[in-house]
């Protein structure tokens, strides 16, 4: 269990050395980053926001994680957030219950699931293109859904999902810790983990092994699509309405920047969820601390670029090997002595 | 025929250093004029690691390397290709997209005002592989060859650049009977040219059909070299394992004939395109061998008997009673089991460790729901890299990084954890080194005698030969002959498949 430990520490040891060093950076800018105080039963403060504002991304980059793990990749789950934005504000202003609502609004999210890894899975086009073909249309089905219009909506149930809190955290954070803590044991304590390991690494082999391929694709990509159901739950709760332009706009790309800061691989295979949850609260913390630092706004994205392009090369292979190599001959020097 | 006894190469107390290993020890190596010299050892041996150091691929630690008497230093293949030191490798590293003239003349083509002169090149290209006899047409992609033609053209090339040495790395592995014969044609006649050749091979009798002299190397050591005419082939195994393999073959010699009741029918069973329809029973206890040439329907039976191809004809019985193989998943549930020919795509689970690999199929069985716990997967790994012996530093370890031997015995080691009753072998014994050879030959005869039902596919005939009951031979995708009892021998498998090549030209 220590050992084990100490593995976990030590394949997440640069995610975490980034994310400190962000943190820091956004200290350095603005002094008051640290502060957290209580108010109305709930927290407040930098630290609180970027839990609080990284929720959607971090809720995407679970399912992400082990969509990827597959060797896939799910595009369509910022259009996903805008359809289930769509479903849950004209449930709700329908007059159904927020149960009802949630339950739906989670149950189309999942068949949004179904309906890419039928593409990927059964008819085996490529994931990339197959899930394209819902983010480019999702958004389409999301206008469709509230007619054009931004629905707006003021339940209290409802938006009790955006605004409201837990235990002095704010619920998105609440939320995404929680799915997060499930979606890992489901997949750590059960044998999930492995099997998807193995698909992503030799979906071949892993099929004449006899793993059921197509019903773990399945899975991964419903599981990704519930995911982005939550998320969408979230962002129309938070702003009390349904964008069907705007709501979850590019966030599949920061869910798969997330994925990648976190240490996993394009490539499939290996895959830990906590190192994206890592990674999404890394983007975060950088979106946060260049609003908070007083930037001009147009240097945003370019500072946000610079720091992602360095934690890149950081985990780069390349880096990686050159830095075993540093210390091989650090250690070699050492015994000579 | 004057055969000149002068060394052409000469390397003497060779030692190369990696860090925490030394994978030479001061090796002595000479290559005389017209000679081949096989170079053998196990994987690991140092085998490659001495070539590297000939052709400057590697830089030699220590000890000096004489060509013509001069000493050289090669700081690169090109420089040691430049002085007359050629190497084919097993994968022929020409570009199958360029013509056959244009992978002859790459970098040196016949030019006048700077542009290639086409037609020179050709004619050029036609003249020197008329030398080897070979007539082709020199304008067509390479790729459209078979390996044996590439690799002649690679040896052509080899030779025309060099002249003095040619290294043969494992040119033999992935050719046909036919094919081999062409390449020691090539290679006698080169020898008669007065060229020194070194040849490393897994295939034993290869050696003894083409070598002068043999040099075995053993963990980085050199342990002899013999003349080939002197060394009996127990001499040399002993030579290469350090240890007695011989009661290893002598003892599968005795063929047990306890097999039980029929368990496995396949009636009729066939597909379209794949194999022609097919009989076939299997009892338990008994290995059925499956002989036959490259293409000739070998993995393709295997893919049908196993789910992976679907059976469009016949039916298949397990005790008489039907059964329906759709997928490798219920052929799994049928207690089947099967270790593929193509190890790196099909079987091995790269990036996972050699624990896991050993725990997927059995885990895959019970289904994600009912994990093996780490405690459960330790004690099945430990287990089966004690029993099959495994050699890997823990079970932690990537399986990619393990030689070919021991993944092949990972992926045994993951069927046999799911405790199969029917058990196929697709080649189990392909490109692995000889120590590990030996072990799976033994495995195969143990696990027979526990009871298991075995379909092996192997294209070394005398190795199936050793252990199976009955062998059926292949032919153009069709079940041709079955041979039983007396009449198992490599000659008759051979016979087997010449007598359908007769009956074919009659027809």
């Amino acid at each position: 269990m220590r050992s084990s430990l100490k593995a976990l520490a030590y394949r997440l040891a640069p995610q975490l050395i980034a994310l400190v060093v962000i943190l820091l950076l956004n200290f350095i800018t603005s002094p008051q980053f640290f502060n957290v105080v209580v108010q109305n039963d709930r927290l407040y403060g930098s630290l609180i926001d970027v839990l609080n504002r990284g929720a959607p991304v971090a809720l995407l980059a679970i399912g992400m994680t082990l969509v990827i793990a597959t060797k896939g990749i799910d595009l369509s789950v910022g259009a996903v957030i805008a359809i289930c934005g769509a479903v849950a504000a004209s449930s709700i202003v329908s007059g159904n219950s927020v149960a009802y609502t949630v339950i739906l609004t989670l149950s189309i999210g999942l068949a949004c699931g179904v309906w890419n890894g039928f593409l990927v899975a059964v008819l085996n086009i490529q994931p990339i293109i197959a899930t394209l073909v819902l983010m480019v249309a999702g958004r389409g089905i999301a206008q469709l859904i509230t007619e054009g219009a931004i629905l707006t909506f003021n339940d209290d149930g409802l938006t009790f999902f955006g605004s409201g809190s837990l235990l002095l955290l704010p619920m998105p954070v609440v939320t995404w810790i929680l799915v997060g803590l499930l979606v890992i044991l489901l997949v750590r304590r059960t044998a999930l983990g492995m099997l998807i390991e193995a698909v992503g690494i030799n979906r071949r082999a892993s099929t004449l092994s006899g793993i059921q391929t197509p019903v773990l694709l399945m899975a991964v990509y419903m599981l990704s699509g519930l995911c982005a159901s939550i998320a969408g739950v979230i962002v129309a709760a938070d702003i009390k309405g349904a964008d069907a332009n705007n709501a979850g706009l590019w966030l599949e790309l920061d869910a798969i920047l997330a994925v990648v800061v976190g240490g996993n691989s394009l490539l499939g295979g290996r895959f830990s969820i906590l190192g994206s949850l890592i990674g999404a609260m890394i983007i975060q913390a950088v979106n946060t601390g260049i609003l908070s630092s007083g930037f001009p706004p147009e240097f945003n994205l370019i500072i946000k670029a610079v720091i992602i392009i360095v934690i890149l090369v950081i985990q780069s292979p390349a880096v990686q090997s050159l830095a075993i190599f540093a210390s091989r001959r650090q250690g070699g020097r050492e015994q000579s002595k | 025929m004057v055969h000149n006894f002068e060394n052409i190469l000469a390397a003497s107390g060779i030692s190369k250093f990696f860090p925490g290993a030394v994978a030479l020890d001061k090796v002595d190596f000479t290559l005389r004029r017209g000679e081949v010299h096989a170079l053998l050892g196990e994987n690991g041996a140092g085998k490659s690691t001495l070539i590297k150091c000939i052709t400057g691929a590697y830089h030699r630690d220590e000890g000096s390397l004489m060509l013509d008497g001069q000493e050289i230093n090669p700081a690169n293949t090109l420089a040691a290709q430049k002085l007359g030191i050629g190497t084919v490798y097993q994968e022929v590293n020409l570009l199958s997209n360029l013509s056959v003239a244009e992978n002859l003349f790459l970098g040196r083509q016949p030019r006048r005002f700077g542009m290639t002169e086409v037609r020179a090149m050709n004619r050029k290209a036609r003249d020197l592989l008329a030398g080897y006899g070979i007539d082709i047409d020199v304008t067509a992609e390479l790729s459209r060859f078979s390996v044996a033609v590439q690799q002649v053209v690679a040896i052509a090339r080899a030779v025309d650049l060099s002249g003095k040495v040619l290294i043969l790395d494992e040119p033999t592995a992935s050719l046909d009977n036919q094919e081999v014969a062409l390449l020691f044609r090539i290679i006698e006649d080169l020898k008669q040219r007065g060229l020194g050749i070194v040849f490393i091979t897994h295939f034993l009798e290869q050696v003894y059909a083409i070598s002068d002299r043999i040099t075995v190397l053993r963990n980085g050591k050199l342990v002899g070299t013999r003349d080939a005419a002197d060394l009996p082939r127990q001499g040399l195994i002993a030579m290469m394992l350090g240890r007695e393999l011989a009661h290893v073959e002598e003892a599968v010699k005795e063929r047990s004939h306890a097999a039980g009741e029929v368990r496995y029918r396949f009636s009729g069973y066939g597909k379209r395109g794949k194999v022609k329809p097919f009989d076939l029973e299997v009892r338990a206890g008994e290995v059925v061998g499956i002989a036959g040439l490259l293409g000739s329907g070998r993995t393709e039976t295997a893919e049908l008997l196993f789910g992976i191809e679907h059976a469009d004809s016949g039916s298949a019985t397990i005790d008489g009673q039907p059964v329906t193989l759709s997928s490798p998943r219920a052929a799994i549930e049928k207690d089947f089991g099967f270790c593929p020919e193509d190890r790196k795509t099909d079987g091995i689970i790269g990036d996972l460790s050699i624990r896991e690999n050993i725990a997927l199929a059995l885990q895959a069985r019970r289904g994600w729901t009912r994990p093996l716990s780490r405690a459960e997967q330790n004690a099945l790994a430990d287990r089966y890299i004690k029993a099959l012996d495994i050699r890997t530093t823990d079970r932690e370890k990537p399986i990619r990084l393990l030689s070919g031997g021991n993944q092949q015995k990972a992926i045994l080691a993951r069927w046999l954890a799911t405790n199969p009753k029917f058990l196929i072998l697709d080649e189990p014994t392909r490109g692995i080194d000889v120590g590990a050879h030996a072990e799976i030959i033994k495995l195969i005869e143990e696990l027979c005698a526990g009871g298991m039902s075995l379909i092996v596919i192997s294209s070394e005939l005398e190795e199936l030969v050793a252990y199976s009951s009955r062998v059926i031979v292949l032919r153009d995708r069709q079940h041709i002959a079955e041979l039983t009892g007396e009449r198992i021998t490599a000659a008759g498998i051979v016979e087997a498949i010449a007598a359908a090549e007769h009956k074919m030209e009659e027809a």
